[in-house]
């Protein structure tokens, strides 16, 4: 017995042990979902306040991005290696301590290389700890997945997130001031000779929500599956 | 009446969910009917009055730049303005905490009907941002404070209550099959917000 069981075992092992890729479909499935059919601003509803706020202009939406990938991927790391240490009453506290000290981490960079955007940005890097995409994904997929998996989901959907954010951005510095990234796109003739005007309206808060909620109907008019039924 | 004005301006004027968009999602996730949207926004108002103030007393005495002086001359030059959000958010998890207890102590039908909401609040962004606009809008006292997270929670109540109503009349119109739900819940944020617009530059 002893002579035989350690070579069918090693054969079991193998079986179970042999891995899927790193990109396997269902992998690939975690990162593109969050794109379109599970956006977590259009679909799930997760972390509207700052997708509003900050979508005057492109750039300080790019800069959110990034701050929001940068902190999702790490936390849905971190959270998932200590998923089997954390007690499940405190587990919300856990989460915000170790959101708020990635979001600390990146309010100090910011404000050290890119303090006219950091101002910009003002409070809205700050309110990243309770941006209800992080927490939302941490209960939801980060404490109960590996760390590879956790990591693809929160890099997944950051990049759904801000999807949507440099989408509201574009319309409208596009269509409020006529630049991109703070570049004339419009040019000058057509205010001259056609008697354009940018619509100074979109630069306001009221139609970040109107935008989005066009964005929203475009897109359930296109991906018929994810009307609500009511 | 300077008390007055700070009041009525983060009622109306700053409105929370309007002029900054702070705690839209619990805003859009809870305004399905009217009974839970008094409920969450009372609960709001209530956490938003008692951390603000704590909160402010936290950054004069403990965070704010030289802030330690009271300590001693030795710690006179201390900056720990990079722990404010931890610590703010701490103040607001343990806040939130401990209202549930009393609440759940001495008023146990209000409890009942707050209960589930409360947990919410603790990453509700409208609490967190009452606490950073602290350092943005120049509140020098704890009345003002006070008087500043009523006025803030109140003003999201208001919103809250007449989101929840209009979403209650509007289940009886026939919207069209992709903005049913979330879309034309948008849009119409987006139509009040241009009303509340209105109230822009008014001064007590």
């Amino acid at each position: 017995m002893s002579k035989e069981s350690p070579k069918k075992n090693t054969s079991i092992l193998f079986i179970s042990k042999e891995k899927e890729p790193l990109f396997s479909k269902k992998n690939r499935k975690l990162l593109s979902d969050p794109l379109d059919d599970n956006n977590p601003i259009t679909v799930q509803v997760l972390g509207i306040c700052s997708a509003l706020a900050i979508t005057v202009q492109l750039e300080p939406a790019v800069v959110m991005t990034m701050s929001v990938i940068f902190v999702m991927a790490c936390s849905n790391v971190i959270i998932s290696l200590l998923r089997n240490l954390i007690p499940n009453r405190i587990r919300i506290i856990v989460f915000l301590v170790v959101i708020s000290s990635l979001v600390a981490l990146v309010d100090e960079v910011l404000r050290a290389y890119a303090y006219d955007v950091s101002k910009q940005l003002s409070i809205f890097i700050g309110l990243i700890v309770t941006n209800c995409i992080v927490m939302g994904r941490l209960e939801a997929f980060a404490l109960g997945n590996g760390v590879w998996k956790s990591f693809l989901d929160g890099v997944g959907n950051a990049f759904g997130y801000g999807f949507m954010l440099i989408a509201v951005a574009f319309f409208r510095e596009l269509l409020g001031s006529g630049k991109l990234f703070d570049i004339q796109v419009i040019p000058q003739f057509i205010y001259d000779e056609f008697g354009y005007l940018n619509n100074g309206f979109m630069l306001l808060s009221p139609m970040a929500l109107i935008t989005l909620g066009l964005i929203i109907w475009a897109q359930r008019a296109r991906n018929r599956k994810l009307i609500e039924k009511n | 009446m300077d008390l007055i004005n700070l009041f009525v301006k983060s009622i109306f004027i700053e409105n929370m969910v309007f002029a900054y968009f702070l705690g839209m999602c619990s805003y859009l996730a809870i305004s399905k009917t009217l009974k839970n949207g008094i409920g969450m926004g009372l609960a709001v108002t209530f956490v938003l009055t008692v951390t603000v103030p704590i909160n402010f007393l936290l950054y004069e005495y403990i965070l704010k730049p030289g802030a330690l002086s009271w300590a001693g001359t030795q710690f006179a030059q201390l900056d720990l303005n990079f722990l404010s959000l931890i610590m703010f958010i701490a103040v607001i998890a343990s806040m939130v905490q401990l209202v549930e207890m009393i609440m759940e102590k001495f008023s146990p039908s209000l409890y009942g009907s707050l209960g589930i909401f409360l947990p919410l609040i603790a990453v509700n962004c409208a609490i967190l941002g009452g606490s950073l606009f602290i350092k943005i809008k120049d509140i020098t006292n704890i009345t003002e404070a006070g008087v500043y997270g009523f006025g803030s929670g109140v003003g999201w109540f208001l919103a809250i209550v007449a989101i929840a109503a209009i979403r209650e009349k509007i289940s009886y119109s026939n919207v069209p099959a992709p903005l049913r739900g979330l879309g034309i819940t948008f849009i119409i944020t987006g139509l009040m917000a241009i009303g509340f617009m209105s109230f822009m530059g008014i001064k007590l």
